[in-house]
């Protein structure tokens, strides 16, 4: 049972780490696009971490009940479909509007 | 369409939704397993277009191809986020962002979601557009690296190419 909670605790601490970076990320980068960047990846395999995490949990915790850990499953499948999907819309929302592209060099905005 | 096809894909749809329901009710007693089928008995007929289209082939090879495709891009999906974190947490932060344009020869609308989508997941590059007819893609890449991983070696679209069974 303790391999089982090391294991758990490292996928929920790396999703936790990622989630942060992205986090991090969306207030360093200096403008619109590279800040999808940070939220598009690291939110990404953040939450599919975390919820792996959750899956291994209950999978040998409660071994009765596998249609949960299936359900998360899906989860995590429907987030990397979407997450990069979503990204891409507003990336494209952007791009038509107008939104001009920070360069190196410039200030950030 | 031809006949055959036709029931396939009613069937194939009817299969796939039953299985869905039975996973997400979890409950087994008579009502809800008759109620859950007759549900997606409806459904089926409604949209069996839908999910099976019957335009493509080689429907087996492509999925099987797609299913091997998965683990590298799942690894891809890793190194992309050690990449954005290292971007993020040096103090300099090393970002050069440029939009970079080029065609590809993918034409099928499945194959071109597939590429778009791993692009915006790989490593510092973000799908901006995709042009279907030409097959041209629009991408802004953060740094100078991962332009040239797309545009030079194209390891991603010879990938992609190879599981559609586009040349």
């Amino acid at each position: 049972m303790v391999i089982v909670h090391v294991v758990v605790t490292v996928l929920l601490g790396a999703g936790v780490f990622f989630t942060l970076v992205g986090s991090i990320g969306l207030l360093r980068f200096p403008d619109f696009y590279t800040r999808l960047h940070a939220t598009g990846k690291c939110d990404t395999l953040g939450a599919g971490l975390v919820i792996l995490g959750a899956m291994v949990y209950h999978f040998f915790q409660y071994p009765e009940t596998l249609l949960v850990p299936a359900k998360l499953a899906f989860l995590i499948l429907f987030i990397f479909i979407a997450n990069p999907t979503a990204t891409h819309a507003i990336m494209k929302a952007a791009y038509k509007t107008g939104v001009e592209p920070w360069r190196l060099g410039e200030e950030r905005r | 369409m031809r006949k055959g096809e036709k029931w396939f894909g009613l069937l194939f749809t009817f299969c796939v939704m039953a299985v869905f329901w039975v996973l997400l009710s979890g409950i087994f007693d008579a009502f809800h397993l008759i109620s859950g089928l007759v549900c997606c008995a409806i459904v089926a007929i409604i949209s069996r277009d839908l999910l099976v289209n019957g335009k493509s082939e080689n429907k087996l090879l492509k999925s099987l191809r797609l299913i091997m495709y998965i683990p590298w891009e799942l690894w891809q999906i890793v190194l992309a986020n050690i990449d954005v974190a290292y971007r993020v947490l040096h103090p300099k932060m090393p970002i050069d962002p440029l939009i970079i344009e080029f065609e590809t020869t993918l034409r099928g609308d499945f194959s071109l979601l597939t590429l778009a989508n791993s692009i915006t997941l790989t490593p510092g590059t973000i799908t901006i557009l995709v042009e279907p007819e030409r097959g041209k893609f629009w991408v802004h890449a953060i740094a100078k690296e991962p332009a040239d991983a797309l545009l030079v070696d194209q390891t991603m679209q010879r990938k992609v190419a190879n599981v559609f069974i586009e040349t």
